[in-house]
């Protein structure tokens, strides 16, 4: 077995290694997705595949903030961000995104004003030393990110900044699971539940999924070893024939999450009736936008956004990958015309996207491992 | 972006904002506690966070915080990025 000495401890990892595979059924193929983007990296960084029996199929899920926006959204941003005086600002990971007409990078080498932030608060900042000019944050993120986003806007609001503004693309973890949960494309036995995002909403909100679908969710932290628990977690639920809610990182994570994060975004935000997911398509009540309290400052209402719909580029197959129904290597394009260097899709964009994970760490992972040996 | 990084705290900046100093292996820069303030997980100087775009997102123990770095240290540049991307942070 390789590279064990990456876990926090080798002797056990060898040990859940066994375990996982004495509990496997003989001849049952397991379907385990991972939601979170971050899941997706350690993944393939670490090879945890080849740690498990290969009967176990670890599917790669829709938890990377970055991949899931749309082009139309993209393209609405960059239409914001050419208006004379706009300082249009972003996490570094949003501005490689392609939309219809190109990236918010290309905005930027075309003259807009795109600065990339690593807060939201740095983005606050930039509106307090310009005044004249009008400061637009670009939001992205699960409900990991979107309590920052409130409370920065709560601060906005306090001081009376009339020239900050927030276009809201935070969405919500639940309904592209339920989703998939209701597609007939996938059958999975079981999830790793994301880290970061239970920190925020805990572990309650995944209860649909024993109780309505009686499939397992294991709350995983970020470490090999974690994910090896969380499966070894997982098959012994299975094996036992029980479904629940486990919190493998309770180190961490607290099973009611952060009230007070939860307040906030309750204060912030309401729920959009729909929202477009790139390749999942439009899903009902899954991203948030600003309350009526908080209009002020919706960069939607002040700027008279065009709301465009982009198809995805026809090479694109990035919704399958979303979805966990193809293998990044099983589109078209990866590779060739996709890396990360020339993205088609998002997933290849940021470290968290499977396809970027994939291209950086592949040859780690168990088919090419095989295919090598 | 969407990495949750350890920093210990070394100071508290302004009380009535939320603002505290953070140290993320050698790097000193203010991040929101917003999120902890009120809750039992409150934070007080010497305490360990696991930090996210800037806020503090929960509090950890110190063997949470050191395994936890060693692992982002393995990932190399992704961490790399998000603590280049942190020392160009200047929340107040
Ligand atoms: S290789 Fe590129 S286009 Fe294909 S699924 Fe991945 S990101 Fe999308």
């Amino acid at each position: 077995m390789r590279y064990v000495d990456e876990f926090r401890d080798a002797n056990l990892a060898r040990t859940l290694s066994t375990q996982i595979a004495a509990v496997a059924e003989p001849g049952r193929h397991y379907k385990v997705m991972e939601v979170c983007g971050g899941h997706t990296h350690t993944i393939y960084k670490h090879g945890i595949e080849d740690h498990l029996p290969e009967t176990i199929e670890l599917v790669h899920g829709p938890g990377c903030p970055v991949c899931v926006i749309p082009m139309g959204r993209v393209d609405d941003g960059i239409s914001i961000a050419r208006r004379p005086g706009v300082i249009f600002t972003c996490f570094g990971d949003m501005m490689r995104v392609p939309g219809g007409d190109g990236s918010l990078l290309d905005a930027k080498a075309q003259g807009a004003d795109v600065r990339f932030v690593y807060s939201p608060l740095d983005a606050l900042k930039v509106a307090r030393l310009n005044p004249e000019r009008e400061v637009v944050f670009y939001a992205i993120g699960f409900e990991t990110t979107a309590p920052s986003t409130a409370l920065t806007l709560m601060r906005a609001k306090a001081e009376g900044l009339t020239n900050f503004s927030v276009m809201c693309n935070h969405v919500t973890i639940v309904p592209p699971l339920k989703a998939l949960l209701e597609s007939p494309d996938l059958r999975l036995d079981a999830f790793i539940g994301p880290g970061h995002v239970s920190t925020v909403i805990g572990c309650r909100p995944y209860e649909f999924i024993p109780a309505d679908y009686g499939q397992p969710v294991v709350v995983a932290g970020f470490e090999p070893l974690d994910l090896l628990q969380a499966v070894y977690m997982i098959m012994l639920q299975l094996a036992e024939g029980r479904s629940e809610i486990e919190n493998q990182y309770g180190r961490v994570v607290p099973w009611e999450g952060n009230l007070r994060a939860l307040e906030v975004l309750q204060e912030v935000f309401e729920l959009r009736p729909y929202f477009e997911w790139r390749g999942l398509g439009f899903i009902s009540q899954s991203a948030l936008k600003l309350s009526d309290a908080y209009r002020d400052f919706d960069a939607e209402l002040r700027f008279d956004v065009p709301g465009v719909r982009v198809a995805d580029p026809k090479a694109c197959q990035c919704g399958e990958v979303l979805k966990g129904v193809i293998k990044p290597w099983e589109c078209k394009v990866f590779g060739t015309a996709c890396t990360p260097e020339t993205p088609i899709g998002t997933c290849m964009v940021s470290s968290e996207g499977a396809c970027a994970a994939y291209y950086n760490f592949g040859r780690f992972a168990r088919s090419t491992a095989r295919a090598g040996s | 972006m969407c990495l949750g990084i350890p920093g210990q705290v070394v100071e508290i900046m302004d009380e009535a904002a939320h603002i505290a100093k953070v140290d993320v292996g050698g790097v000193r820069r203010n991040v929101n506690i917003g999120l902890l303030a009120g809750t039992s997980d409150a934070v007080d100087l010497g305490d360990w966070v696991l930090i996210h775009v800037g806020f503090a997102l929960s509090k950890i123990d110190e063997e949470e915080a050191a395994s936890t770095i060693k692992f982002l240290e393995g990932l190399g540049e992704a961490y790399e990025d998000e603590l280049e991307q942190l020392k160009g942070s200047d929340i107040a």
